[in-house]
């Protein structure tokens, strides 16, 4: 998942400055030029554990988990813990105030008592917020991933505090990662556009959650999303779906569409194996239609019911949202939440939605 | 009916302009000045809770330092990553180097971790230009008057006193005057304080459910409740109480001319009224188009009013500002930005003015019989009746005002003392100066001098008032000026003796003032280097000063004490007692003698009171303790400044050499004669203000008599005319009355000495110990009475001159024609 972002400030930014930042810059700013930023490059490869930690040089980066989960009474639940880092100027990273950065964290619980959201901000460069790769922890404020032992990202032990929400879920997988497109070469454009994606997908996850004074047991399946560019959308290109699919069947599908000002979605997904193999999918073979919008308590209009079908392999299946209210109302505001599949296979997974005006 | 009826009351107005002027004049005055106070008090107010809200909202709970002022930053990350939501804020004066320092408050905020509900100067913080103000070369933003005072435009990049490049100024009109708000890590750089800290803030709704602070940072940290965060609205009260009871003041003397000339209209039209009542106009159409003319009279007054009073408020506002910023610290902005509200106020104190000057003239005619109506005497009797109850209101009066003397202890009780004494004053003048000139009349043999007393006296009824306004408004002056003059006096003779080193310095923190100092020991010719040591802190909810002082001679000789137990400077020194500002000896309720406990962790043993001194100008109580006790309590006291005994000549070389050798520039280097200039120039300013209010109150007198006089003049014919029939020429007509005048005025001047010296006793002996917290020795200074007394006259002078010099160019024929129309 993705691109999700971003948020950030970035573009807030820069949408707030004096003149109105064009609407073609895309989502959040994603689409502005990157100037002295690094950039993503196909062939380059990504090494462990070093990537896991801060990539200073680029603009924009994430640290992404969502959880499906399910309580000791058999009702779902859904639970996100998203890091993201947002360089307001190039330069690389510097001690104290001066540091460019910028760190947003966002959690969320959704269930049967509803979506809840939590959002903070933090400076760089005074320990407030970051990622140490080894042993791996992430953080910010009291909110952290953390590695529960090893080099990589085997077991990790997530935790985040809302208002009227906590949880702390401990994630395990012995499967390898996941290297998105090329090698971790994610295009997101017909123009070049790229950022460079990994995910674990085969998180099995036990747990603790929080609601309302309530203390519910969970056990389930999580996802983490790794992202990291300097311009990852092109100019025009408005806002995306995303879905991260657990399949009974022990496989995982990755599949995203850019929508674009005037020209067809940009379409682009991995289909991972029951054993971890995973297989990019073109354009082509992917076609996503909207089935039913729901109309948002703050007047938005976003589809939650989808009809997801696959050429190779041949897979027809409906996405329909846990909690079709699932918004998250922050700086940069978006819809994220559990879904349910059904159809040629059943199973459960995460849906992300930007860039709906209201 | 009543539109009839209205017509034929205004046709008065064209036959007798000059009372119409004179209301006109009178309310539109009163509610100038009135209002032109209330607009000063207004904008400081306002100004004051911008302040206050500048972070959130004025009720923000915060964690403070437990000692000194700042602390460490990481606490700030420690308590982030414990799941506090707090923000971290710094703050410290900036100080801008020129021919007049100037220096501003700067705050430091981190807008990303600021509460969500919370607003910067009036922004919310969703809402700002984050990207220009994190990044390189940041923000500083600034008022308008602000960016004004300092002389420098938006986008500018100035330099501070030490050196430091500011981030280019943008203008934030919200934000209150005299701050500065800048990137948290800008804030460290500009106030050399690399992690430092002043405060946390916290969320509101986190604040109620508080959990306890890690163990490492309970030393460290302290919780101050919301609550205690309105000091300047508390500490300018009194000021604020000062300007509008000159207001009121100003507002009183104001209607006097309105009633006057109003009283008199009434009189003039006594025939018109019987004749419209005799026509069958009921007794309520006619006074309900007699108060319906007061309203248009007062409509078109307080419009104009209004307008003046916003031109005066405009006027006065820089020397408001100026005394407010001398006196506490209190930043104003030198522009008014008034709400509808205050215009709205300013017109409605019009009407009211209006119906209080009205009201009584309202009454009488509608009280009067129908038939007796006409008749002069029916007039006068009432006028006798309203006299005695004149009398018994003073007598009342001077009742309540001996009761606030005995027992009020607030400042509300010691205004109420001089409400209450000077209407008194002012409502037995009549009788006063009637029996006087009783007196006067006994001496005199010669007709022309009989019939110059006995003529005074006739006139007295019509002139009462104006002389009421002359008497106030002398008094007023002759008060407000002893009691000035005084606290210059004392001031300056404080400081003299105060200011006794010959430099002083303010080294940019306490490990710079140590080296400072021991370099300063070893240099020829200076004598002792005296360090301050301060730490501020709250007793009982009051902000306080803790100073910590040397043991030495010096202080001895020139800190002047005003009560004293012996060997009071040996129990200083040994740590065995506390010296106390008098002013917050006075807010603490401290005597000579007993006893005061600091609060330490852990708590340690109270300490007597040994001496009390006054500390003028200082808006926070200080208190004074030996500095190795006061480090010993607190370690994290500051080094605040080192003042330095050494011989005048030596000074300008030790000076060049500091400047150099620290690279101080010259707001932390200040000689005596510098450091007494300035603050001789603040309490200037600090009076200007004052000074201004009395004048035009006074000049608002002068009026009233002189439209008295005028109004007089025509209906004086009457009692002239016999007397040139007699023999006696027009133009020694006219030098006669005009010695009637100087007479009354100057018995009036002379009752009003007294009544102002009576004035200046209140002023420094209940006022100025309410207000301020110090009392003032009285002064009173025989030239400066004199200079009244003798404007008071000139006042009376240039106000009979016009109407005399009408009367005495009056044909003959107008004064034939008073025999043959003899009313």
């Amino acid at each position: 998942m993705n691109a999700k972002p971003v948020l950030i400030l970035l573009a807030l930014l820069l949408a707030s400055c004096d003149p109105p930042a064009p609407p073609s810059t895309g989502f959040a700013g994603l689409g502005q030029q990157a100037g002295e930023f690094a950039q993503v490059e196909r062939g380059h490869g990504l090494q462990f554990p070093a990537d896991h930690g801060a990539h200073d040089g680029f603009r924009i980066e994430w640290w992404y988990v969502t959880a499906n989960l399910t309580d000791s009474d058999g009702r779902s639940w859904g639970a996100q813990w998203t890091l993201f880092r947002s360089a307001l100027r190039p330069g690389g990273e510097q001690q104290g105030w001066e540091s460019p950065n910028v760190w947003m964290g966002h959690a969320a619980l959704s269930g049967p008592f509803g979506h809840q959201y939590s959002e903070t901000l933090a400076r760089g460069g005074i320990g407030q917020a970051g990622v140490a790769v080894s042993p791996f922890h992430a953080w910010i404020d009291d909110w952290t991933l953390r590695s529960l032992g090893g080099d990589g990202l085997q077991q990790l032990e997530m935790h985040a505090t809302g208002k009227d929400f906590n949880y702390r879920l401990q994630l395990r997988s012995d499967r390898p990662l996941v290297l998105h497109g090329d090698q971790g070469y994610s295009e997101k454009s017909g123009q070049g556009q790229a950022s460079y994606y990994y995910s674990q997908p085969f998180y099995q996850v036990s747990g603790e959650i929080e609601r309302a004074g309530q203390r519910f047991s969970v056990t389930g399946q999580a996802w983490l999303d790794r992202e990291w560019s300097s311009q990852p959308l092109a100019a025009g290109q408005s806002g995306w779906d995303w879905f991260s699919l657990h399949l009974d069947s022990g496989a995982k599908l990755m599949l995203f569409q850019v929508r674009q000002e005037n020209a067809a979605p940009y379409r682009a997904g991995t289909w991972i194996a029951a054993d971890g193999q995973a297989t990019p999918l073109k354009p082509e073979q992917i076609t996503l239609t909207p089935l039913a919008w729901t109309r948002l308590a703050n007047g938005r209009r976003v589809p939650t019911h989808w009809r997801v079908a696959l050429s190779q392999p041949t897979l027809t299946v409906e996405i329909q949202a846990l909690l079709p209210q699932a918004w998250m109302g922050t700086r940069f505001p978006y819809w994220e939440g559990p879904v349910r599949i059904s159809g040629d296979s059943n199973g459960r997974g995460y849906l992300e939605m930007t860039g709906y005006a209201p | 009916m009543l539109r009839l009826c209205l017509s034929a009351l205004l046709s008065h107005w064209r036959r007798h302009p000059l009372q119409g002027i004179s209301i006109l004049t009178g309310l539109w005055l009163a509610t100038a000045l009135w209002t032109g106070v209330q607009a000063l008090n207004d904008q400081a107010r306002a100004d004051y809770a911008r302040a206050n809200a500048l972070l959130a909202g004025a009720a923000q709970t915060q964690l403070v330092a437990r000692q000194g002022e700042r602390f460490a930053q990481s606490a700030y990350v420690q308590l982030r990553r414990a799941g506090w939501p707090v923000s971290p804020v710094l703050e410290g004066r900036l100080r801008f180097a020129g021919r007049e320092p100037v220096s501003v408050r700067l705050l430091g905020i981190e807008p990303l971790s600021l509460p969500a509900d919370s607003s910067v100067a009036g922004q919310s913080t969703q809402g700002f230009d984050l990207l220009h103000f994190l990044t390189p070369p940041g923000q500083a933003w600034v008022a308008p008057d602000t960016l004004q005072r300092l002389g420098l435009k938006p986008g500018d990049q100035p330099t501070s006193a030490d050196g430091q490049r500011l981030p280019p100024l943008a203008v934030q009109a919200q934000l209150a005057p005299g701050v500065m708000i800048v990137d948290i890590g800008q804030a460290q750089r500009l106030l050399q304080a690399p992690e430092q800290l002043s405060r946390l803030l916290l969320p509101n709704d986190f604040a109620r459910t508080l959990p306890a602070l890690p163990d490492n940072l309970r030393t460290q940290l302290q919780l101050q409740p919301a609550a205690d965060n309105d000091d300047l609205q508390h500490l300018t009260e009194s000021f604020h109480l000062n300007l509008s009871a000159l207001g009121l003041l100003a507002f009183l003397v104001g209607l006097f001319i309105v009633h006057a000339a109003i009283g008199l209209a009434l009189e003039q039209r006594r025939g018109l009224l019987r004749t419209l009542r005799a026509c069958g106009v009921s007794l309520r159409a006619l006074i309900g188009a007699l108060a319906l003319e007061l309203g248009l009279f007062a409509l078109i007054a307080g419009l104009a009013g209004v307008l003046s009073g916003y031109l005066l408020a405009s006027l006065l506002l820089g020397d408001v500002a100026a005394s407010l910023r001398g006196l506490y610290g209190a930043q104003v902005a030198g522009h008014l930005s008034l709400s509808p509200q205050w215009w709205l106020a300013g017109l409605g104190i019009s009407l009211l003015g209006a119906a209080l000057a009205g009201l009584n003239s309202l009454l009488r005619s509608a009280q009067l019989p129908l038939l007796a109506l006409a008749q002069a005497q029916a007039w006068r009797q009432a006028q006798a009746l309203w006299l005695r109850r004149q009398s018994a209101l003073a007598i009342v009066l001077l009742l309540i005002a001996a009761a606030c003397w005995r027992w009020g202890d607030s400042l509300p009780s010691a205004f109420a003392l001089l409400a209450s004494l000077l209407p008194a004053a002012a409502l037995v003048l009549p009788a006063l100066l009637d029996a006087a000139l009783a007196l006067l009349s006994r001496l005199c043999s010669t007709p022309l001098s009989q019939w110059f007393i006995a003529d005074s006296r006739q006139q007295l009824p019509a002139l009462a008032l104006a002389l009421m306004a002359l008497l106030l408004a002398l008094a007023a002056s002759v008060g407000v000026g002893s009691m000035t003059e005084g606290f210059r006096q004392t001031f300056l003779g404080w400081l003299d003796q105060r200011l006794s080193a010959e430099l002083y310095i303010t080294p940019r923190d306490t490990r710079q003032g140590l080296a400072m100092r021991r370099w300063l020991d070893e240099q020829p010719g200076v004598e002792a280097v005296l360090p301050q040591w301060r730490l501020e802190l709250r007793l009982q909810g009051l902000p306080v000063q803790l100073q910590g002082m040397l043991d030495h001679d010096s202080y001895r000789q020139h800190w002047p004490l005003l009560e004293q137990q012996p060997d009071a400077w040996a129990s200083l020194a040994s740590g065995k007692g506390l010296m106390l500002s008098e002013q917050l000896a006075r807010r603490l309720k401290l005597h000579l003698g007993e006893r005061l406990a600091l609060p330490t962790t852990p708590p340690s043993p109270a300490l007597p009171v040994v001496a009390l001194y006054a500390d003028y100008g200082n808006p926070r109580g200080q208190l004074l303790l030996n500095d190795e006790l006061l480090r010993r309590l607190w370690p994290g006291a500051t080094l605040s400044s080192l003042n330095v005994r050494l011989p005048a000549e030596h000074v300008p070389a030790l000076k060049a050499q500091l400047q150099s050798r620290y690279r101080l520039d010259s707001t932390r280097l200040v000689d005596q004669g510098t450091l007494k200039r300035w603050s001789v120039e603040v309490f200037e300013r600090t009076f200007a203000a004052t000074a201004a209010l009395n004048s035009l109150t006074l000049s608002v007198a002068g009026v009233a008599l002189f439209i008295s006089l005028l109004t007089l003049g025509q209906s004086r014919l009457g009692q002239l005319a016999p007397l040139w029939a007699l023999g006696v020429t027009r133009r020694q007509l006219a030098w006669l009355s005009l010695g009637q005048t100087l007479m009354l005025a100057g018995l009036t001047v002379l009752l009003a000495m007294p009544l102002g010296i009576l004035l200046a006793w209140c002023l420094v002996a209940v006022v100025n110990v309410q207000a301020f917290g110090w009392r003032l020795p009285l002064h009173v200074f025989p030239m400066q009475l004199a200079h009244l007394a003798l404007l008071g006259l000139f006042t009376s002078l240039l106000a009979a001159a016009w109407p005399l010099w009408q009367l005495a160019r009056r044909q003959p024929a107008d004064l034939l024609r008073q025999f043959a129309d003899e009313r």
